[in-house]
């Protein structure tokens, strides 16, 4: 299917977008780990159970011993109900802590996948306000026990954890540029652009951004530099005669991006940066691009963009991004 | 809301290579066919909605980090472009209802 009319409307007009890239780091890292962690991770694996023939006494005399206020009861592996204090004070009320615990036991229980993500565990505690959630594995067996104390507990270890990699990430960093000593030592990556090379689009800017995470950018910054080289690339790929040369230079406290070709050049370089303006050609726009929004989302990437073009000569796009000490560092603070 | 029970509810076709989905929590959506609107307007672990189904969603999907590309009205990717998807860890789903109903159905289950 090809693109409708309205959409090439809608390129012609153009559009403004706010900063969306941003956004999405404001989900704050807590977050991301209850999703990132999985229920296995920090369940409690050695679960102290029952069974459900034993009489309720026992039961309490394991809650007794071991300070806890609820069992799972296990028959043959499998998780057949769970007995809390409050069901052993039913039975108590009734003065019946001789029956079975399955006469007691709760058996409409929620439980929790082993490899879930935390962030399930912490919905079913909020909406069934439950103390503690059975774990089971993919054949139904239980396989641990999770608590809300174990999920603040296995989150403040991953941010611990996650501290320690920054860390080390870091360190690797400023390696490369701590143990070449110069007076000024750049890091240039180059890769050469085919125009109308389709098949290859985006491969170069997916190297930089790889090369970026290898470095120790953070995420947020690989992205913005990888979606900046990604336009500046298929720039050169539909816009160029010859295609034309993209470049990376990476220095402790900045990256540029560079893209240069010989022609055909840009006669209106204003134009060329208002959203929505766009010389593609139909058959290009069919693939999806040449909403004229190329330039328009690398200047919300990067810090600054100087776009220099000579019609008949070729054009030089650079970028710049200004690196902040936390990442990609060299000198310590 | 993981990515198998998304894929389970819509009957999605798995075009890449199967994984555990279950470990894939997809915040979100974007839907558009311009790759350079989706540059600006998909977030990372998003799902892209879009007919576009040309080798070159695969750099966008990557670069993006979105969770899974759901290719709408049955365009096929080659196998080129499934191969690169692979390689790049990019699932790439396909479905014969149009962007709209997908996008209603997405909604609809909270993710957005």
């Amino acid at each position: 299917m090809s693109p409708t009319k309205s959409q090439t409307e809608q390129e012609k007009y153009g559009r403004h977008r706010p900063v969306t890239d941003r956004d999405a780091h404001e989900i704050n890292r807590i977050e991301e780990l209850s999703y990132d962690l999985k229920v296995h991770e920090v369940m409690i694996a050695n679960v102290i159970t029952t069974t459900s023939d034993v009489p309720i006494s026992s039961a309490l005399e394991l809650l007794r011993i071991n300070r806890i206020s609820g069992l799972p009861v296990v028959d043959n592996g499998i998780l057949a109900g769970v007995i809390s204090l409050e069901d052993i004070v039913r039975a108590m009320q009734k003065n019946e802590l001789g029956k079975s615990v399955s006469e007691y036991m709760s058996t409409q229980i929620m439980t929790v996948n082993s490899y879930d993500s935390v962030v399930e565990a912490i919905k079913t505690f909020s909406e069934k306000r439950l103390g503690r959630l059975p774990v089971i594995d993919q054949s139904k067996k239980l396989v641990g026990i999770i608590t809300k104390g174990d999920i603040t507990r296995g989150i403040l270890l991953a941010v611990e954890r996650d501290y320690k990699e920054e860390e080390v990430r870091r360190y690797r960093a400023s390696h490369l540029f701590e143990d070449i000593i110069s007076d000024r030592t750049t890091l240039v990556l180059r890769y050469n652009i085919k125009v109308g090379d389709f098949t290859h689009g985006g491969n170069a800017s997916s190297h930089i951004k790889r090369a970026l995470l290898r470095l120790g950018a953070d995420q947020q910054l690989a992205r913005r530099c990888g979606i900046a080289a990604y336009e500046a690339e298929m720039n050169l790929i539909i816009h160029t005669t010859h295609g034309g040369i993209l470049k990376l230079e990476v220095e402790p406290h900045r990256i540029n991006i560079i893209t240069t070709d010989d022609g055909p050049g840009i006669p209106d370089i204003q134009m060329a940066q208002q959203p929505g303006y766009s010389t593609a050609s139909d058959k290009v726009r069919e693939m999806g691009f040449g909403a004229g929004m190329g330039l328009v989302n690398i200047k919300r990437c990067v810090d600054s963009i100087e776009l220099e073009s000579t019609v008949g000569k070729g054009t030089k796009l650079t970028m710049r991004i200004a690196v902040s000490s936390e990442t990609l560092n060299s000198k310590r603070d | 809301m993981n990515l198998q029970s998304i894929i389970d509810q819509f009957q999605f076709k798995i075009l890449t290579e199967p994984r555990n989905f279950t470990e894939i929590i997809p915040r979100g959506g974007y839907a558009s066919d311009l790759l350079s609107c989706v540059m600006a307007g998909a977030k990372p672990n998003n799902l892209w909605v879009t007919l576009q189904a040309h080798l070159n969603i695969v750099a966008v999907a990557a670069m993006l980090d979105v969770a899974a590309v759901i290719i709408t009205e049955n365009a096929q990717p080659d196998v080129a472009t499934i191969n690169k998807a692979n390689e790049q860890n990019v699932i790439l789903l396909s479905t014969p209802k149009a962007s709209y109903e997908i996008c209603g159905a997405l909604w609809d289950m909270n993710l957005r």
